[in-house]
């Protein structure tokens, strides 16, 4: 990864009718990173990427490519190709006829174009595959084709569009690992929109969570993870426990009335805050162990940990452990330091708002 | 190598919804199909029949391929030809109006597409007679049209009574029936996929050229049958523009049965629907899977 | 913009096209003279002279009942026809679709003739229920058309659903897939409503000598010169036509637009 910007969205407003979809969005992406623009439904995720594929013009702002301004340019006069949601195979053409497409209409010779769908299909895996017709193909195998059909023209960055959504679960993970694959071995941008957390999670060199229309958090996956900045990422990013509480001083929190040590600083004296605690961080312990006490009220197996509800102070704390307790047992509740993530309180009602929508 | 494995996972496909061969969960009924059978079957399938048996028949019942060969008459040979070459133009020329408005109407941002279907087809609510009669109207000397070409200082048009007319007129009530299958396909093809063509550097020529074109051909084949068969069939057209000085092989066949010539008049329909035949052909060939629901 | 502009320009010419003569026979309906290449000043008098003349009157009436009666016939039919092939398995329902294309793909003139060589062959008297078993013919393909995509919509499992929920055959028909194409059966019965008030061809053949539709009656007028009264007679039925298909496109409109805003 260089520190090279190679696509640059700069002040970016996009409204469709009276729905602002992206309000003054400014982005920038790295030569050979991969991007997840990770977000629920309506966030303005994949507008971005369609504005960066040229599908969609911006309302305000510029698109930087390569330090060239390019908010004007038609799609193919771009060098991006996309991967599309449906895949958008042509079905009147066969899987080789597909791939070649690009290649044809740049002139390219025969001998060229034939070696690239060898070459294209051999990396997604579906060699011999040239003269089956798209629609005679299984989901997974039309999503290889929609990549093999835009990466033979060695586009410098390769958007893709919820390319798994279509899959089944099993087919998804696999794909999450030929993905990384390809991108390894093609070494250019990819550019990944989803709403799928853990995909994000699993690809992506850096992810910008995304929620209606701003830019939440950008940070690599342990970051967004580990550390999310608001409420929304933490709820929205894996389970987590946001509990509203007082930050005493530097490194300790009341929460729910009692004193937790933390790591954070420098949030001031008694401000209200919301704390952050990831449900398989919280140590359940004997009840006289506990910095706080509660019981347990549900109970649930989930293959590799129980997932328990502890009722503590007046809170539904969640917890995954790989103990069981039965449901009734008095527990104490404890967390490891830098285990406590504190965030400010929001601050204007447009953020208030993104919370109550979750 | 899980890919591998993966690659025999049957996966669904994605977004068609098509419940192949669904029966609504409904078993036994078949007999619900047995008045259409029945009534299909003594409407349209034994109509065929005693056609042929008379095509194939003289008036004392013995067989003879003479009303056949009656199509080699001079006259009905002449009336065959013209009434061809009449139908391939207005066909042509209906295809050449209808992809471009096709083309336009799919591409408007009308909410719903039902107005725009209701506008093509609206016209039919007027007899079509009525209508065709108008067009003596719009086209004599002393017409709406001739006052209209005068006023800007143009040469006058004089072609009611001439082959030019029964063309316009066939263009006239067909329009309709090229235009709406070409623009039922044109709305169905997916943005993403001219995206996609968009994205793989093609230009708006080459995107029209490679992907539009084709993946509207059903829809243009549809259109071409639906506009061609009436054409080349038509009798009433030819009468009421062309003042009964030109002779389509569809007024032939209807003065045959006027004047109580049945054999003649069957045979002569005979060779008629080997043609349409023909275009039938052609038009499933292309249109495997609508089922013939490109018009509606 | 200029763009823009040419393709508005060459709808409105195509339109115009489609319309003029429509125009022209809602002039003439107003036209004080009785030849039609003379305007003899503004008249209402064909649309009360209409109402007198009988036997307009009563081609009107044969037109009307024959199109209603077929169409509603032809529903029944077809859309039972549809339920059942879109049960049936690959090969009988290709020859299923196969055989109800022949009426729509076949030429009028060929379908009018061999239906009529059959009833002469029957003896059986041409007449207004030849013509209504010719009409229904062609008006039955027309339904199944329209029926059968939202057959195929469906929920194959809504009815099962219903049948789960202790509902009889019968009943979950009526309640739960009935409602469910209805708009395809609403659809076929206006099409083959409009299809049989149009028809010419096939009713020239298949009617004998007694009844005449509107279109028969044009037709043998087209020599001796049309009617005014006629005219007048179809600029009511266009407007009629025309008002309520604006009338069901608002109520379209009102019903859509809830949807929009969840």
């Amino acid at each position: 990864m260089t520190d090279n910007k190679l696509i640059n969205l700069v002040n970016i407003t996009k409204s469709f009718g009276d729905n602002i979809v992206l309000d003054d969005l400014n982005l920038y992406i790295r030569e050979n990173e991969f991007v997840t623009l990770l977000g629920p439904s309506g966030c303005g995720k994949t507008t971005t990427l369609r504005i960066i594929g040229g599908f969609e013009n911006p309302d305000k702002g510029q698109v930087i490519f390569e330090g060239k301004d390019i908010t004007k340019t038609a799609p193919n006069e771009r060098q991006v190709n996309t991967v599309f949601q449906k895949y958008a195979l042509f079905n009147h053409l066969t899987v080789a006829e597909n791939i070649a497409f690009g290649l044809k209409i740049k002139k390219k010779s025969k001998e060229y174009i034939k070696d690239k769908i060898k070459y294209a299909l051999k990396l997604v895996n579906l060699d011999g595959f040239e003269n089956r017709m798209p629609d005679s193909l299984s989901g997974g195998q039309q999503q290889r084709i929609a990549i093999a059909r835009a990466i033979v023209n060695e586009p410098k960055v390769l958007l893709l569009d919820e390319p798994l959504g279509a899959l089944d679960l099993k087919l998804r993970q696999d794909m999450q690992y030929e993905l990384i694959r390809l991108k390894n071995e093609l070494g250019i941008t990819f550019v990944y929109v989803t709403h799928d957390q853990e995909e994000a999670l699993t690809m992506s060199d850096t992810i910008v969570v995304m929620n209606q229309g701003y830019i939440q958090q950008i940070g690599t996956p342990e970051d967004i993870y580990n550390e999310p900045q608001n409420a929304f990422v933490a709820d929205f990013i894996g389970e987590s426990n946001i509990i509203p509480s007082i930050m005493v001083e530097d490194r300790l929190v009341n929460i729910l009335g009692a004193n937790f040590a933390c790591v954070d600083a420098g949030f001031g004296h008694n401000k209200p805050v919301d704390v952050v605690i990831r449900p398989e961080d919280i140590d359940l312990v004997k009840p006289e162990e506990g910095i706080i006490k509660g019981m347990v009220t549900s109970l649930l197996f989930k293959g590799v940990h129980y997932e328990m509800e502890v009722q503590a102070h007046g809170y539904d704390w969640l917890v995954h452990s790989t103990d069981l307790v039965p449901v009734g047992s008095e527990v104490g509740i404890r967390v490891d330091p830098f285990n406590i993530q504190i965030m400010n309180k929001p601050e204007s009602e447009d953020e208030e708002a993104v919370e109550l929508e979750i | 190598m899980k890919i591998r494995n993966a690659l025999n996972v049957k996966t669904p496909k994605p977004p068609s919804q098509k419940n192949e061969g669904s029966s609504l969960g409904i078993r036994n009924v078949k007999w619900l199909s047995f008045p259409y059978i029945l009534w299909m079957v003594g409407f349209i399938i034994i109509p065929l029949i005693v056609i042929l048996y008379y095509g194939l028949t003289t008036d004392d019942k013995s067989f003879t391929l003479d009303n056949i060969g009656a199509i080699l008459h001079p006259i009905n040979l002449k009336a065959l030809r013209i009434a061809l070459e009449q139908s391939l133009i207005s066909t042509l020329i209906c295809l050449l109006l209808a992809y471009p408005l096709a083309m336009i109407l799919s591409k408007s941002k009308m909410k719903s597409n039902s107005f725009i279907v209701m506008i093509i087809i609206l016209p039919m609510w007027m007899n079509f007679l009525l209508r065709t009669i108008a067009w003596q109207n719009l086209l004599e000397r002393t017409g709406i049209i001739n006052i209209v070409l005068k006023f800007f200082g143009l040469p006058i048009l004089n072609i009611i009574n001439t082959p030019k007319a029964i063309i316009l007129g066939m263009v006239y009530n067909f329009l309709p029936f090229m235009v709406l299958p070409i623009y039922n396909v044109l709305i169905k093809i997916d943005k993403d996929i001219i995206n996609a063509a968009r994205d793989l550097g093609a230009n708006s020529v080459q995107t029209f050229l490679k992907i539009i074109l084709p993946l509207s051909l059903p829809g243009v084949v549809s259109g071409i049958t639906m506009v061609f068969v009436p054409s080349l069939t038509t009798f009433v057209i030819s009468n009421i523009l062309g003042g009964s000085k030109i002779v389509l092989i569809g007024n032939v066949i209807e003065q045959q049965f006027r004047i109580g010539n049945w054999h003649i008049g069957s045979g002569l329909s005979l060779v008629l629907m080997i043609f349409i035949l023909i275009s039938m052909a052609v038009l499933s060939k292309y249109d495997k899977e609508s089922e013939g629901s490109g018009l509606w | 913009m200029v763009k823009r502009f040419f393709e508005r320009f060459y709808v409105g010419l195509i339109l115009l096209f489609l319309y003029a003569p429509i125009i022209i026979l809602i002039i003439l309906s107003f036209n004080g003279s009785k030849s039609r290449a003379k305007w003899g000043g503004f008249t209402l008098k064909w649309y009360k002279a209409l109402f007198q003349n009988q036997s307009i009157m009563n081609a009107l009436y044969a037109t009307l009942i024959i199109a209603i009666l077929s169409a509603f016939i032809a529903t029944i039919i077809g859309t039972a026809a549809a339920i059942a092939i879109n049960s049936m398995k690959k090969t009988p329902r290709t020859i299923m679709v196969a055989i109800t294309n022949i009426p729509m793909l076949n030429a009028d003139i060929v379908t009018g003739i061999s239906l009529m060589l059959l009833f002469v062959a029957l003896k059986y008297t041409l007449g207004f229920s030849s013509v209504l078993i010719s009409h229904i013919t062609f008006n039955i393909p027309y339904v199944i058309l329209s029926v059968m995509p939202k057959l195929k919509q469906l929920n194959p499992h809504t009815y099962e659903a219903a049948l789960d929920l202790g509902a009889s055959p019968v009943y979950a028909f009526f309640k739960v897939i009935l409602p469910d194409i209805f708009p395809g059966v609403l659809t076929g019965f206006f099409l083959a409503f409009t299809l049989s008030l149009d028809d010419f061809v096939i009713t020239h053949f298949t009617k004998g000598p007694e009844i005449h539709t509107l279109s028969t009656k044009i037709y043998t007028e087209v020599r001796k010169g049309i009617k005014p009264e006629i005219y007048a007679l179809s600029t009511l039925m266009f407007v009629t036509v025309l008002l309520l298909l604006i009338i069901i496109n608002r109520k379209n409109a009102e019903k859509k637009e809830p949807d929009k805003k969840v």
